[in-house]
């Protein structure tokens, strides 16, 4: 059995938005075969150690099936609100993508799988 | 089956309102539903009316109904949105006036009844009242610094003014959603208010989605869509078309755009949005209705078309969120350049020396933040650095420093602290900006009122005459 370690940008997108001092994070699979690695690994415990060493705070999870994402909260996020956040990015707009800096392990063949199983939107094709 | 279709407007004060003529024009909408109030947009609002009691709402409703109005008559398009902020009905009046100087005319409703500081400045904070939503911390904390606060006003409001024959409807602070589930209950009749159940609540939920999905404009048609090395296949973002919905009397719906416009619309543009500030997605909470997402469906069509199904609704409880802004000191900020060699060095020199000088002047302050753009000021401590000897070999160093404090003296006086060092310091820097870079910053406080003391203060009324 083969284990790579990849980051969540191989196979999700995400967008992260604020309300008050908590940043939210919506994190979508590409397809099934993804879905099932990210709610697996992508615990709400998982989230708040990545973002430990920068924001300590608490997270909470949801996952929804439905939509193949999966979404999180990162409480006391925001130096205490966009309005008085000393960060350039006070909104957290670019965090969903320090989410997926986040780091998994994951079989071969299951990552072959996420990366090559048809994406679910339709992108164009004819 | 009877639909109706509505079009997003302005997902913020100051986004473009041309695309919103792509949907007049060829999507086919009778409704546009346009968002100007961010959460802390109205501590905005609130320094022009002090400036001017005539201000206080999103002046960018003005000249974008100027443009968009003989459009939107011709095609029969009624528009609600919120840009009233802290002063709907002299938004309603600046719109009139700037219409009768060029010959239009308008049946303008005005919805006031969302403001709530009275009732926050004057409360005892006895028995938790207005304490904080997420902190429980008590009102007593930020009441004599309170610059704002409003309740979020639902749906019900602007389906009586579109009933009454309003052609557009200005509102403060109303849900962003219930600016488009407004038209839609109004179109097809469905109740908002009262003691509802079942199918009339997943109708409303679907109906609060449609607004979710469309009350950030671009955001909900491949604008701003997050995914390494996918966004480049969203086309033409510089002609992009804003999501218009088509809403069927079940509440089954479509979302698309309109023909020969930028942008995506399908599963994986709409579920970013679907998803965007909410907090439990399976209780979504809005003054008409609680949606649970746990069972949408996103079938998509293929060709920018996006079916909406499965969105469950629950009663809303007998309180209404209000946010709330508060002074909270001040900020001073200051970026500067440090070039090859020993960038990171020499920034730490200097960084040394302004702390140095904080202290001996006694400066109070709260914080000095230091971040470095272009290295980390995204990403903090999960951007990773380099190692000191690679910073110090890099070929620029930008850094930018901030001052938090409560005096705002204190702020007016840190950038001059800097000057002097481009004669008397660290060689090789550039790019200093910041003399006077002070702003004040604002709290945020978020809690609930009674529903029933705010709704009897709602007020509409109808300016202006149609054509």
């Amino acid at each position: 059995m083969s284990l790579s370690r990849i980051p969540l940008a191989r196979i999700a997108h995400a967008r992260s938005g604020d309300k008050a001092d908590w940043v939210d994070f919506g994190l979508f699979a590409w397809n099934a075969a993804g879905y099932t690695i990210l709610a697996r690994e992508v615990t709400a415990e998982r989230v708040r150690e990545h973002f430990a060493p920068w924001l300590p705070g608490e997270v909470d999870a949801w996952a929804l099936p439905n939509i193949l994402a999966m979404k999180f909260v990162l409480k006391g996020a925001l130096q205490g609100g966009g309005a008085r956040n000393l960060r350039l990015d006070n909104l957290g707009k670019a965090m969903a993508a320090a989410l997926l800096r986040l780091e998994i392990e994951v079989e071969a063949a299951e990552l072959d799988a996420a990366l090559q199983q048809p994406r679910v939107g339709w992108w164009g094709e004819a | 089956m009877k639909t109706v279709r509505i079009g997003a407007g302005l997902g913020f004060y100051g986004d473009a309102w041309e695309p919103i003529a792509a949907s007049i024009e060829r999507g086919d909408v009778q409704f546009i539903a346009s968002d100007h109030l961010a959460e802390l947009t109205l501590a905005i609002l609130q320094k022009d009316r002090q400036r001017d009691p005539a201000l206080g709402y999103a002046r960018d409703v003005v000249p974008l109904l100027l443009r968009l109005w003989p459009l939107m008559q011709r095609h029969g398009v009624r528009f609600v949105c919120n840009a009233g902020g802290l002063n709907p009905r002299g938004a309603a009046q600046a719109v009139l006036a700037a219409f009768a100087a060029k010959g239009l005319k308008a049946r303008i409703a005005v919805v006031t009844g969302d403001d709530v500081l009275p009732r926050l400045a004057d409360s005892t904070g006895a028995g938790g009242e207005f304490a904080h939503l997420f902190t429980g911390a008590p009102v007593d904390a930020v009441r004599e610094r309170l610059v704002f606060a409003n309740a979020y006003l639902g749906a019900d409001p602007i389906v009586q003014a579109l009933d009454e024959g309003a052609q557009i409807v200005i509102t403060g602070r109303v849900a962003d959603a219930a600016l488009f589930l407004g038209p839609i209950a109004h179109a097809h009749g469905w109740s908002v208010e009262g003691a509802l159940e079942g199918a009339e609540l997943d109708r409303l939920a679907q109906g609060l989605t449609v607004g979710h999905l469309l009350e950030c404009s671009g955001q909900g048609s491949g604008g701003n869509f997050g995914a390494q090395g996918h966004w480049q296949a969203i086309p033409d973002l510089a002609h992009i078309g804003y999501p218009i919905a088509e809403v069927g009397a079940d509440g089954t719906a479509l979302i698309t755009k309109a023909p020969g416009t930028g942008g995506r619309i399908n599963f994986d543009t709409v579920r970013q949005q679907l998803l965007y500030e909410v907090h439990d997605p399976h209780a979504y909470h809005s003054p008409d209705v609680v949606l649970d997402m746990g069972g949408i469906r996103l079938d998509d069509l293929g060709q920018d078309r996006v079916r909406l199904t499965g969105a469950r609704g629950r009663a809303p409880g007998d309180r209404l969120k209000v946010v709330a802004g508060f002074r909270d000191g001040y900020k001073a900020e200051v970026t500067w350049g440090f070039s090859w060699p020993d960038a990171w060095d020499k920034s730490q020199h200097a960084q040394a020396t302004i702390r140095a000088l904080l202290k001996e002047r006694r400066v109070p302050h709260e914080e000095l933040f230091v971040e470095y753009p272009g290295l980390n000021s995204a990403h903090g401590p999960l951007a990773p650095l380099p190692a000191v000897d690679a910073l110090n070999q890099l070929n620029e160093l930008w850094t930018r420093l901030v001052l938090r404090t409560n005096e705002k003296a204190a702020a007016e006086g840190f950038g001059r602290l800097f000057p002097w060092m481009g004669l008397s310091g660290p060689a090789y820097t550039c790019g200093f900006t910041g003399l006077h870079n002070v702003s004040e910053l604002l709290g945020i406080w978020p809690t609930l009122v009674e529903r029933g003391e705010v709704e009897a203060g709602v007020q509409i009324e109808l300016l202006g005459e149609a054509p």
